[in-house]
């Protein structure tokens, strides 16, 4: 099995004047080993300036590491010692830029096959035409990029970077480019894009939204090192510390597959308990599930006439003073984190280690679709 | 019309500018994409020529390319001639004199073009020079083209750097403003009169397309 093996560090010059003020003297460090036989999709999850993307740069070639090695398989793309380092033409991997970086100069035709070689003008102009309807861009060919739309520049960019079937792809920021509602619609088709293509990704994103909708493993990064790496269930889980729940974000996030839908509402199972949301994909699909503990309400026995949809028997496990609130962690099967006043905690008279009811509107849950 | 010091003149502008652009082009292209500390030392090597009088460097282009100097004597060997007072002379001293009005436009026109355009020529898996030639070159053009206009017509009016490491031989080193001097000197105004009169043209000219390749936005 193929075997992407990392392990460098690289430390930011001193100040040239070329945006990267601020940073000197910082570095970057990351280790890790993936089998990339299959085509697993990785994020690589952090703030801004916490390094990701320089990670990516020096994946691709782009940024020369002082220290380690980068290895593909049998190829050494990269060895400090040895004094090796595979320019990026050499790497043959497929990179998706911010902002898509298309040749403004020359069409969507010229574009997608601008890294052809050796082949002759039928086997360009086939492989063209391949790519066109994979990444539905047929009847766009002759048009210049700034023509495009934000989705229909990402498709171009994408198919362009594996117009040589690469063996790597690697996305930076992939969705920072367009707005909130374009960006939601943009990852869906982005999602199944990556999965047709087959092709082992890594993404690096600041949005977890981009992890559990994309990814199979999570890796979270922070002032230049890898905090955590796992699944994304892992991960997302069990933050293994305070900087990976930041990043993951200390609400709950709720992993699971949907059982059934009816009239576009889903009935989710996670960790044997049901929970309904609106069906973010059909009965089958998996589902990633955020709730917001200020929409979680608790009651000291069960509330079977009101309109809410999801009750669940939970045992409290924290109670922890947030200003007016008080923060009480629940254990339902699953953990599930509730925001209530103090006045409603005083009048529950509950604490650590008691029986409740956790409930949730089905309206309030924000539900996506995962692979 | 001194015909033979036009066409000496045209030839030597031509070819100072050929040569500008084969050595020009890549040294601008790093200096317009290295990181390295060298970067400034290089940058102003080539823009010393613009504050030094012409005398000054084509004194000591002469100095240099003696025949009892290591220069000289190498280029005797290898071409059974010598440098001062010949036209390869003359077109070596203009090249020097000239880089900065070829190297200085270039250069500013490679670093406007967007650095993520050419990461990503070289993540498609083209080389330096195959990014140079299908990205930034034709992202640059009027850049470059205005690069190399200036520097064609800067030497086409050049008179310090010639007199001094050519002399004034007519048909050899004499070119269209020695000889407006030389008319001058016999009191000849005529002549003089008319190549001026052409000079001017010709700078007027130039000027009218530079400042409209300078004004042209990117052609997409």
């Amino acid at each position: 099995m193929t075997l992407l093996d990392v392990d460098f560090e690289f430390r930011y010059p001193p100040s040239t004047g070329s945006g990267e003020a601020g940073r000197e003297g910082a570095s970057v460090a990351c280790r890790w080993r993936d089998p990339v036989g299959e085509p697993r999709v990785t994020v690589f999850l952090g703030a801004s300036g916490s390094g990701k993307t320089t990670v990516l740069r020096c994946l691709a070639g782009l940024e020369r590491p002082q220290r380690g090695h980068v290895r593909f398989g049998d190829h050494v793309w990269f060895d400090a010692e040895r004094r090796v380092h595979l320019p990026p033409d050499r790497r043959d991997v497929g990179v998706l830029f911010q902002e898509y970086a298309l040749f403004p100069h020359l069409t969507v035709a010229q574009n997608i096959a601008f890294g052809a070689r050796h082949l002759t003008h039928a086997a360009v102009a086939a492989r063209v035409g391949e790519l066109l309807d994979t990444f539905r861009l047929r009847g766009l060919e002759g048009r210049r990029p700034r023509q495009l739309s934000g989705g229909q520049q990402q498709r171009v960019a994408l198919a362009r970077a594996v117009f040589r079937v690469p063996k790597l792809l690697l996305l930076d920021e992939p969705l920072s480019a367009v707005d909130r509602p374009t960006g939601d619609e943009l990852r869906e088709e982005l999602r199944s894009l990556i999965r047709a293509l087959a092709i082992p990704a890594y993404i690096v994103s600041h949005d977890r939204v981009d992890a559990l909708t994309l990814a199979d493993r999570t890796v979270l990064i922070d002032g230049g090192r890898i905090i955590q790496s796992g699944t994304t269930q892992e991960v997302f889980d069990h933050p293994a510390s305070a900087a990976a729940a930041r990043l993951v974000g200390v609400d709950t996030i709720l992993l699971g597959r949907i059982a059934a839908v009816e009239d576009g509402l889903a009935r989710i199972i996670v960790a044997g308990r049901e929970v309904r949301a609106q069906a973010p994909a059909e009965a089958g699909h998996e589902a990633a599930l955020c709730i917001r503990a200020e929409d979680v309400a608790l009651a000291r026995h069960d509330v079977t006439d009101s309109s809410v949809m999801n009750r669940w028997r939970a045992t409290i496990v924290t109670e922890t003073m947030e200003g007016p609130f008080v923060r009480v962690g629940l254990d339902c099967g699953f953990r599930l984190s509730a925001l209530v006043t103090r006045d409603a905690w005083r009048r529950l008279a509950l604490k650590p280690g008691d029986d409740a009811w956790a409930i949730v509107k089905a309206a309030t849950i924000r539900s996506l679709p995962r692979n | 019309m001194d015909w033979v010091a036009i066409g000496l003149t045209v030839k030597l502008a031509a070819l100072t500018t050929l040569v500008l652009a084969i050595v020009g082009l890549p040294l601008a292209y790093w200096l317009a994409t290295t990181r390295r500390r060298w970067r400034a030392v290089v940058d102003a090597a080539v823009a010393v020529p613009l504050l030094l009088p012409p005398t000054v460097l084509g004194f000591y282009v002469l100095m240099s390319t003696g025949p009892n100097t290591a220069v000289g004597r190498l280029y005797e060997r290898l071409f059974d001639a010598t440098l001062p007072f010949s036209f390869t002379g003359i077109l070596l001293a203009s090249v020097l004199y000239n880089l900065p009005f070829a190297v200085r436009p270039f250069a500013s026109g490679f670093a406007s073009v967007d650095r993520r355009l050419i990461e990503a020529a070289r993540c498609l898996g083209a080389s330096g020079p195959r990014t140079f030639l299908t990205v930034v070159l034709p992202l640059s053009w009027p850049a470059v083209l205005a690069g190399l206009v200036l520097a064609f017509a800067h030497t086409v009016g050049e008179f310090g750097v010639v007199l001094m490491v050519g002399g004034n031989i007519p048909g050899v080193t004499r070119t269209i403003a020695l000889a407006i001097y030389d008319d001058v000197q016999a009191l000849d105004y005529a002549p003089a009169n008319e190549a001026s009169a052409l000079l001017v043209v010709f700078a007027v000219a130039v000027l009218g397309v530079t400042y409209s390749l300078q004004r042209r936005a990117l052609p997409l």
